[in-house]
């Protein structure tokens, strides 16, 4: 087993975002649970960076850290009171936050299994292009085309539902 | 574990015992540290010591060594800049600034900096510890590794990222988190109110900054803060803000934006004075504030040196082929005439409104930053390929678009100045 340097650095991202990611269920606090998110988010752009994915690494940290979480923080910030934000759970909501998460690992360990052979597309020899033309020609100029319009329009329906709650309402 | 392999047919034949990333190439080109092992220090050394020269290890201790310097140096920068401030401000109110540490007042920062290391570290004791703690590392780190991307010179660039301008604005982003965990974790009023004003601010003006810089990518068919400084290299009328009318605008939002990024006046409402104290870092002393200040003036001389590299050039000269010491020079001036031009405008503008500050970035910047992208656009399919023509018409549009832009000021300015009727 060779040991390189970048074994090392990859285990260390997996422990990050392990580590991480069960904080982030179990501490009590809501807030220390979002800062744990950003840990995590940012153990997962590492291992995308592994998997020579790095435009989809920067896309992660701008949209989820950068976007997301900056929101979840500022509904927590604007609608609760201050340090004491805890979080109380019911027996039944922990029933069924198992089974989704059971539901989840299957999913998760079936994708795995049927992923064909990804050690070998490190070490077949062909060098890996950089993915950024490659997303770039799929999205833009593709069979990705199609999908790519419907969600712009979709998130631009949510742009102005969005626009249309938070406006205040002018009466005459 | 054979068991747990059957459940699936299929399973990735991967070696347990080889490891589970047996052999991870980040790239297969070799990057500069094992380079300069390879090739510079092994053949130097003694057959009997080169042979079991640990080359991986030896690599890393390079890399780690760089990186040190490199940290070591950069906060140089904010020494020299805050003084530079502190003078420009000084000249701006016809005062002299600091003049009595040192030559003209030349060590000033520097005492500064030793005062506020023997300062005591205060951390409120209602507020949460080990966020307040974390949160000037997140902000320093941030605004640090910023710089692994910035070319300062032909080869002088930590890494070349194929996402280089991308990665840039990624981790840039992360500097909010860092923010809203100072004041969130503070437990005061000010630093929560000055935290959700720098978060607003930052993740709106990110959006114009995001979209200008797209037009620059649009153009240069890259990411790479290489290839983007590559494809300005046959002197100032190949320098992309010149390439068409649409970057040229995209300059001015793009480093409007910047400033509105890195909290400056007139847009420093996140740390107004006079309205929350000093935002979200009210409650923090010592070296912590010092790491924020750090950061700060970090920051700005990051995004004075990507709008160079971006718009300006980089370290590419004035004239092609004339790159002094591998250009360094030449980056450096341009992006302190940038934050010059930063400095000036801080201590020449009073600071905006909350609701003027949004409306600047939502109604103007944003149409007008997609109004480009759309330009860029159409600009791409009618000059497929940069040439004298395309080059002389942008410029002949953006010095037509500078002279009715004056004229029309001019009428506004002359009209603005009437005096109202009086009714009496």
């Amino acid at each position: 087993m060779e040991f390189t340097l970048k074994t090392f650095i990859f285990y260390g991202f997996a422990l990050m975002t392990v580590a991480s990611a069960l904080l982030v269920v179990t501490v009590r606090n809501i807030v220390h649970a979002a800062f744990s998110l950003m840990v995590t988010l940012f153990g997962v752009a590492g291992l995308y960076v592994f998997l020579q994915a790095d435009f989809l690494a920067a896309t992660q940290v701008i949209v989820y850290v950068g976007g997301i979480l900056v929101l979840i923080l500022f509904g927590v910030m604007m609608t609760s009171g201050r340090l004491e934000m805890r979080i109380h759970i019911e027996r039944g909501q922990l029933l069924l936050g198992g089974a989704v998460a059971l539901a989840l690992l299957m999913l998760l360990l079936t994708v795995i299994a049927n992923t064909p052979a990804w050690k070998n597309r490190i070490d077949d020899g062909t060098e890996l292009q950089p993915t950024t033309e490659r997303i770039g020609e799929l999205i833009l100029n593709g069979p990705f085309l199609l999908p790519f319009e419907v969600v712009s329009v979709l998130l631009l329906v949510a742009l102005i539902g969005a626009a249309l709650i938070s406006r205040k309402e002018v009466r005459d | 574990m054979s068991d747990f392999r059957a459940m699936f047919t299929g399973f990735p034949n991967f070696n347990v015992s080889e490891g589970f990333f047996p052999n991870i190439n980040l790239q297969e080109k070799l990057n500069w540290a094992e380079e300069f092992i390879q090739n510079v220090l092994m053949p130097r050394l003694p057959e009997a010591v080169a042979a079991h020269f640990p080359v991986e290890l030896g690599t890393t201790l390079v890399m780690f060594a760089c990186a040190g310097i490199f940290v070591a140096v950069v906060p140089l920068l904010p020494l020299v800049l805050v003084l530079a401030e502190r003078k420009v401000a000084a000249r701006f109110q016809n005062r002299t600034g600091p003049m009595r540490v040192g030559p003209w007042g030349t060590l000033q920062t520097l005492a500064d900096g030793i005062k506020l290391i023997f300062k005591e570290d205060f951390i409120p004791p209602q507020g949460d510890r080990f966020l307040f703690l974390l949160a000037p590392y997140v902000i320093f780190a941030c605004s640090f590794a910023v710089f692994a991307a910035i070319p300062f010179g032909q080869n002088i660039l930590v890494s070349d990222f194929n996402i280089g301008i991308f990665y840039i604005m990624a981790i840039s982003s992360v500097i909010v988190m860092g923010v809203i965990m100072a004041g969130w974790s503070s437990n005061s009023k000010w630093s929560l109110l000055g935290s959700l004003r720098s978060a607003a601010q930052i993740v709106s003006y990110e959006i114009p900054l995001g979209l200008s810089i797209l037009t620059i990518v649009m153009l240069v068919e890259s990411l790479s803060m290489r290839e983007i400084v590559d494809s300005q290299s046959n002197g100032v009328f190949s320098w992309l803000i010149f390439r068409s009318p649409f970057t040229f605008i995209a300059f001015f939002i793009f480093f409007i934006s910047a400033i509105a990024e890195v909290n400056r006046t007139p847009f420093d409402l996140p740390e107004a004075e006079s309205e929350i104290v000093a935002g979200f870092h009210t409650e923090y002393s010592g070296m912590r504030f010092a790491l924020f200040f750090i950061a700060e003036y970090a920051n700005m001389f990051a995004v004075s040196a990507i709008a160079v590299t971006l718009f300006l050039g980089g370290w590419e000269g004035a004239l092609p082929g004339y790159d002094i010491l591998g250009g360094m020079p030449g980056f450096v001036i341009k992006t302190l005439a940038l934050v010059f031009l930063m400095m000036w405008l801080r201590w020449t503008l009073p600071r905006l409104r909350v609701d003027q500050l949004m409306n600047l970035c939502w109604k103007y910047f944003i149409p007008i930053a997609f109004f480009n992208i759309l330009g860029t656009g159409i600009w791409g399919l009618i000059f497929e390929e940069d040439s004298v023509w395309s080059i002389g018409i942008s410029c002949a549009i953006i010095y037509i678009g500078l002279i009715s832009a004056y004229m029309i000021a001019g009428r506004v300015m002359a009209q603005k100045p009437e005096p109202q009727p009086s009714s009496a």
